[in-house]
């Protein structure tokens, strides 16, 4: 889906160009519509919008989502609850992990 | 952290449920249809944090007994008219790309055979395959060792977390009061009968508790001195990047224990059952989990092996001896169990739903479960299901 606004809208609405989480698309506005529905905890906004959950891990996003949260409820970015750290620390290849894969020099 | 529902619990309530997954919010829906009055869903954590969000996110109905596959074909109907019937606009990511199961011993191809004329006979559109037969629904698999397949293109994927959101919001719009972080501490009882449920966040008197607490389950009885067979046992899964789609059904073996399915959204979920893996609450992830499932995936589907792994995760079955769910009654009066999913709670969620609210509501039963109540354990009629990952 096409999401790009044209040029009236981000004037309009700059949330709808503010991306929050690069690997999946999803925009500032987003972000804070889901908090208006109720989607408080950065675990729920998560599984509901996918956000954090593309292959950068959550490092551009986790901070940013905390720190939406945090302004709706008006509380501390300490005080919001992260989302959990899950393995791999990076993404690595699947056959990567199987014994007898090919070397970096084949 | 804030609840759904700002503000205490209520005073009274005619039903409360404990467990905010997806079978717990299917209930909860049920019963508002049927007009049951003021409805408590209890939930420790937020909806979905424990095995519904944590599950495979498969639904198929090629089953070893006529229970289940009975319940599953059932839910499979209901997860098809369900953005409808639910009204939900995400949409639950529902996909019929069908399960092909892969049998790699003579022994698990003669199970096959019986569970396909066992299947047919209840109207599952299955059929039997030849290794290249396979091949041709499945292009990237590599058919080496293997003995048969068998394939029903009505199985498939749903996304766990919009489904119990589904349910959720469905069932608010109909009254319900889902009260998030909000834990269940003890079940009152007098002359066992049940008189009400102290949480964390005040006590709410009622006379009907349903125990919709997956693998807490034997934790949730225990409040009301039952002891029941049920165990959570850990297992593991992992998902990839999304790319193109390339694989429509989900692949599975029980022999070599692993499952893996292209979800719509282009990841790939995979998991894997350790039989070393010891009863308890334990729900970290391991090393040894990837190494395994790579091997065993990679050598099943080749090219899935280029994609990278970007997170692994664990989650409870709530098993019972015989891999299938206790519905129904208890010697408690008011206390009621949807519970022991043994693994495939998610997929049969829709129908649960139904029943436990048919039972409830002192209803005839849309399918005869019978078999499924407490007492099978005590009569020693268990019904043991074969296929199990």
């Amino acid at each position: 889906m096409d999401k790009r606004p044209d040029k009236k809208e981000k004037e309009m609405n700059p949330d709808k160009i503010t991306m929050i989480c690069r690997c999946e698309d999803i925009t500032l506005e987003e972000i804070k519509e889901l908090i208006q529905e109720g989607y408080t905890t950065a675990e729920e906004i998560k599984r509901i919008s996918r956000c954090g959950m593309g292959p950068c891990q959550g490092r551009t996003c986790r901070e940013l989502l905390l720190g939406e949260i945090a302004k709706a409820l008006g509380e501390k970015v300490g005080k919001v609850a992260s989302t959990k750290y899950r393995p791999p620390t990076k993404p690595i290849r699947l056959g990567g992990a199987v014994k007898g894969d090919v070397n970096d020099l084949e | 952290m804030p609840s759904r529902v700002p503000g205490g619990l209520p005073k009274n309530a005619d039903a409360v449920i404990i467990g905010g997954g997806v079978i717990g919010t299917s209930i909860a829906y049920h019963l508002a249809k049927k007009d049951f009055g003021r409805i408590i869903l209890l939930e420790k954590s937020y909806l979905a944090s424990g095995s519904t969000g944590r599950c495979g996110a498969g639904v198929r109905q090629q089953w070893g007994t006529k229970l289940n596959c009975l319940l599953a074909i059932d839910s499979i109907k209901a997860f098809q008219r369900m953005d409808e019937e639910l009204d939900y606009k995400r949409g639950i990511e529902f996909k019929q790309g069908g399960y092909l199961l892969l049998a790699y011993t003579q022994r698990e191809m003669d199970q096959f055979i019986e569970n396909v004329r066992l299947q047919k006979e209840l109207g599952v559109p299955v059929s039997f395959l030849t290794p290249s037969e396979a091949k041709q629904i499945v292009p990237i698999l590599n058919t080496d060792e293997m003995y048969c397949a068998t394939f029903c293109p009505t199985d498939g994927h749903a996304n766990p977390f919009y489904v119990t959101d589904a349910y959720a919001a469905a069932g608010e719009r109909l009254g319900v009061e889902i009260h998030t972080f909000t834990k269940a501490c003890e079940i009152l009882t007098e002359s066992e009968k049940v008189k009400g449920v102290k949480t964390n966040r005040g006590t709410v008197f009622t006379d009907v508790v349903i125990n919709a607490a997956g693998p807490y389950s034997a934790v949730v009885s225990k409040m009301v001195d039952l002891d029941i067979p049920f165990y959570p046992e850990r297992h593991q899964a992992l998902v990839t990047e999304a790319v193109e789609p390339v694989l429509g059904p989900m692949v599975m073996s029980f022999s070599r224990r692993f499952y893996c399915q292209q979800t719509p959204h282009g990841s790939f979920i995979m998991g894997m059952g350790d039989p070393k893996e010891k009863p308890g609450f334990c729900i970290s992830s391991t090393w040894q989990f990837l190494i395994e499932t790579a091997e065993a995936v990679t050598k099943a589907l080749p090219p899935v092996g280029e994609l990278s792994v970007v997170r692994q995760w664990a989650g409870s079955y709530d098993m019972t001896p015989d891999a299938h769910p206790i519905l129904g009654s208890t010697p408690c009066e008011g206390f009621y169990l949807a519970c022991g999913f043994s693994g495939h709670g998610f997929m049969l969620a829709p129908v649960t739903g139904k029943l436990i609210s048919e039972i409830i509501c002192d209803e005839e039963l849309s399918i005869d479960i019978h078999g499924l109540d407490l007492g099978r354990f005590e009569r020693g009629e268990l019904v043991i299901e074969p296929s199990v990952v």
